[in-house]
């Protein structure tokens, strides 16, 4: 049910080729605009509420590059501590090792739910072991059983649904928008918000097909309501549960997940096996630290003051928390990549990531382009900067291109991660390995990066280029109905971009410009800085 | 996949690690070092207690939760309030809560560890909490005597839930040192009812979880 091609950077296209095909897809940009606007607007309000914003995104930014100085240290420690506490620790080096451990164990949990007629501090008499192995695939073959499922980006990453069905497991999503993806056989396009190229229509044309009703209206709350039903008889008879996590807690072995449907809770506390597979990225030193995370991420991600529900549970309890939650309880700690982008001194900050998806909703390419477009589960900015390091660069090259580099990625990360910065690092070794490592330039793009950077290295050549542009543009503006100017055409390699779309024409006044002569007049008393 | 296949994993991404970064350090010199990071955002809060009290209710009904402001002798009389307008005759309860809360005539059934489908005849649950915080309008209840398993607060569609006045504090900082004690016990931070905004970013209530929420702050 899972299928459709899978988001694979590997085999995607490249970024230009998709992204002049979705910006053809009138719908989709349309539903990704809305959305993208409405988390931000929200977002804004939020955030600006919080007068120490700045203060916590300095805090979150040192805590995470505290932690990845220290990663051996606190991985171990985490390590340590979530196995005293009954959890079971897993390492995995890539993908296909992540893929063998999570279906082994629930292999193994499916095996263990059809021996145990009844479990000790549950009531006899309950249905128990009887459901797998009810239901056909569509292709006719058995199931062996199943597993319920929390969004999890890293999940996804290692395509895992894909090998859990190979052996005859499904995977039911149950965050409402993974269903909506899952059953519409289609790819997240966003890291929080996967679904948000779907309007209400198309969600409604997939539930009734998928879910056979008859009958289903079309308000999102009618949609929800056929989701519930569907997913609570899930929830209440599967006993094997696969989810992501928001943070690892290396001081107690403590795990966290922020979520929003309460699904979440569900997969953790209902079924009595919990595989949790997370990145070596997502360790955090001590619990104290979720008081900056726990500030900034909700906020960010989906501009609310906290997310309606966030768990953190230890182990398998110990005392009177025993019996609260699962009776086993893994984590699968990948690296997958992870370590190459730690190799890289300069582009290390990527691993600071929270996955809060506030650059995606931020940036104008992503905007433009939906999702799908990154040919990668990470899309947007962070998608840009993440995939070509976890994958090598030779995959997703026109990636680190993908970017305007107008920074407003870099504005609202609560990690201060400089995806900007990190984007020309790539660029820059994007050329090299094209050049074989030579540092001749031979092609037209090393040259323009090469000038790029001799001009961004120098505030005067910089004020220079930018008076140029706005004196070479000028035979190519046209004004609009509201006498705005707009360039429709550029030359050469730039054009690329006028095909798909008009450009905005340089402002006659740069902000710098601007700023000097507010300051030479004097600022206006009380006027937000 | 063996064991030592297994080992080998861990070793080979951990000597890696450390071939990049450099040896695990001392816990004392981590620790040091994490003591030293800067924080410089607001710890609490200079607001005084009133004020505190009314931007938890503010924020409460900001996410559509129903907000009862009580004296302990009033709790009973609200429940039975509640459970009536609900018409219910049955209330599920963890171990542990306080007795003076059930009013007379409604059946309250002790959680003695239901299996999931058990737990789905309910439609009400009454809990305790160890805290709320004002300033994102959360709730945190943890695996403690009168607030009980994480599950028997999620799968009912209503949450009664008594919050103490001298237990909510302003920020989240606030929260956190208070619950530094207990951190490895299974803690849920509520903010509201059960929420989705994944179809058109239209806010809905209820998806999973309860889709109800409602909360009594005592005096
Ligand atoms: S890079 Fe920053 S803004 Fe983007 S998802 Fe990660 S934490 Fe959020």
């Amino acid at each position: 049910m899972s299928g459709g091609t899978a988001l694979n950077p590997k085999t995607a296209p490249p970024f230009p080729i998709a992204a002049t095909a979705m910006v053809g897809n009138t719908q989709l940009r349309k539903n990704v605009r809305h959305a993208t606007d409405v988390i931000q607007a929200k977002r804004a309000r939020v955030v600006g509420e919080m007068p120490d914003w700045q203060a916590l995104r300095d805090a979150g930014s040192a805590v995470r590059e505290h932690t990845i100085r220290n990663l051996p240290f606190y991985l171990e420690q985490f390590e340590r501590n979530c196995t005293a506490a009954g959890g079971h620790v897993h390492w995995a080096r890539d993908a296909a090792e992540a893929r063998a451990i999570v279906v082994r164990l629930a292999q193994e949990a499916i095996a263990r739910g059809r021996t145990a007629p009844s479990i000790a501090g549950r009531p006899a008499g309950e249905p128990q072991g009887t459901h797998p192995g009810a239901g056909e695939a569509a292709d006719g073959v058995a199931l062996q059983g199943e597993v319920i499922k929390i969004k999890s980006m890293t999940t996804e990453e290692i395509q895992l649904n894909r090998a859990l069905e190979s052996v005859g497991i499904h995977p039911y999503e149950t965050d409402l928008a993974e269903l909506i993806i899952q059953l519409g056989q289609d790819q997240p396009s966003h890291i929080v918000v996967p679904a948000l190229h779907k309007n209400r229509q198309q969600i409604r044309e997939i539930f009734l097909r998928e879910m056979k009703l008859e009958h289903l209206g079309e308000s999102p709350q009618d949609l929800a309501d056929a989701a519930r039903r569907f997913l609570r008889e899930k929830f209440l008879r599967v006993e094997t549960a696969i989810s992501g996590a928001n943070f690892l807690i290396a001081e107690t072995g403590g795990v966290c997940v922020v979520e929003s449907e309460g699904n979440g809770r569900m997969c953790l506390t209902l079924p009595k096996t919990l595989i949790t597979l997370a990145g070596i990225d997502k360790v955090v030193p001590r619990f104290q630290d979720l008081e900056v995370l726990l500030q900034t991420l909700p906020r960010s991600a989906t501009g609310e003051r906290m997310n309606p529900y966030n768990s953190v549970w230890t182990g398998v309890g110990k005392g009177y928390a025993a019996g609260d939650g699962p009776e086993h309880f893994h984590v699968v700690l990948i690296d997958n990549g992870r370590t190459e982008v730690l190799a890289d001194a300069e582009a290390r900050q990527t691993l600071h990531c929270i996955r809060c998806g506030a650059c995606q909703n931020a940036c104008p390419v992503y905007r433009e382009t939906g999702g799908h477009a990154y040919g990668s589960v990470y899309a947007g900015p962070i998608g840009a900067i993440l995939t070509p390091q976890l994958l090598g660069m030779h995959y997703a090259q026109s990636l680190p291109y993908a970017s305007s580099l107008c920074g407003a990625c870099y504005e609202v990360c609560p990690v201060k991660i400089n995806i900007p910065e990190v984007l020309v690092h790539l660029r820059g070794r994007v050329v090299e390995e094209n050049t074989g490592g030579l540092k001749t330039i031979t092609n037209p793009e090393a040259m323009a990066m090469k000038a790029a950077g001799a001009i961004f290295r120098s505030e005067g050549r910089f004020r220079a280029a930018q008076r140029l542009g706005r004196m070479g543009e000028t035979p190519l503006e046209r004004r609009d109905g509201q006498g705005q100017k707009w360039v429709s055409w550029l030359p050469g390699m730039l054009g690329g971009w006028t095909n798909v779309r008009d450009l905005r024409a340089m402002p006659q006044q740069t902000f710098r410009e601007w700023w000097e002569e507010r300051e030479r007049k004097g600022a206006p008393a009380g006027e937000a800085g | 996949m063996t064991e030592s296949s297994a080992m080998s994993s861990r070793e080979a991404i951990l000597s890696r690690v450390r071939g990049i970064v450099g040896e695990a350090r001392d816990a004392d010199t981590v620790g040091l070092e994490w003591a030293a990071l800067p924080r410089a955002y607001n710890a609490a809060s200079a607001a005084d207690r009133d004020a505190v009290l009314l931007r938890l209710i503010d924020r409460l009904h900001d996410y559509d939760a129903q907000v009862y402001r009580v004296s302990p002798e009033e709790i009973a009389g609200t429940v039975r309030e509640i459970v009536s307008l609900l018409g219910l005759t049955e209330v599920l309860v963890p171990a542990g809560l306080a007795q003076g809360w059930l009013p007379d005539g409604v059946a309250f059934v002790k959680d003695e560890g239901f299996s999931p489908r058990e737990l789905d005849r309910f439609t009400a649950v009454l809990t305790g909490s160890t805290l709320a915080i004002a300033e994102t309008g959360t709730l945190v209840l943890q695996n403690l005597p009168g607030q009980g398993r994480r599950a028997a607060t999620l799968v009912p569609d209503v949450h009664l839930c008594v919050v103490r006045e001298q237990d909510v504090v302003a920020t989240v900082p606030e929260a956190m040192r208070r619950l530094q004690a207990t951190a490895e016990l299974p803690t849920t931070f509520i903010s509201g009812p059960s929420a989705t905004a994944d179809i058109e970013m239209t806010r809905i209530k209820g998806v999973h979880g309860p889709r109800f929420l409602h909360v009594l702050l005592v005096r």
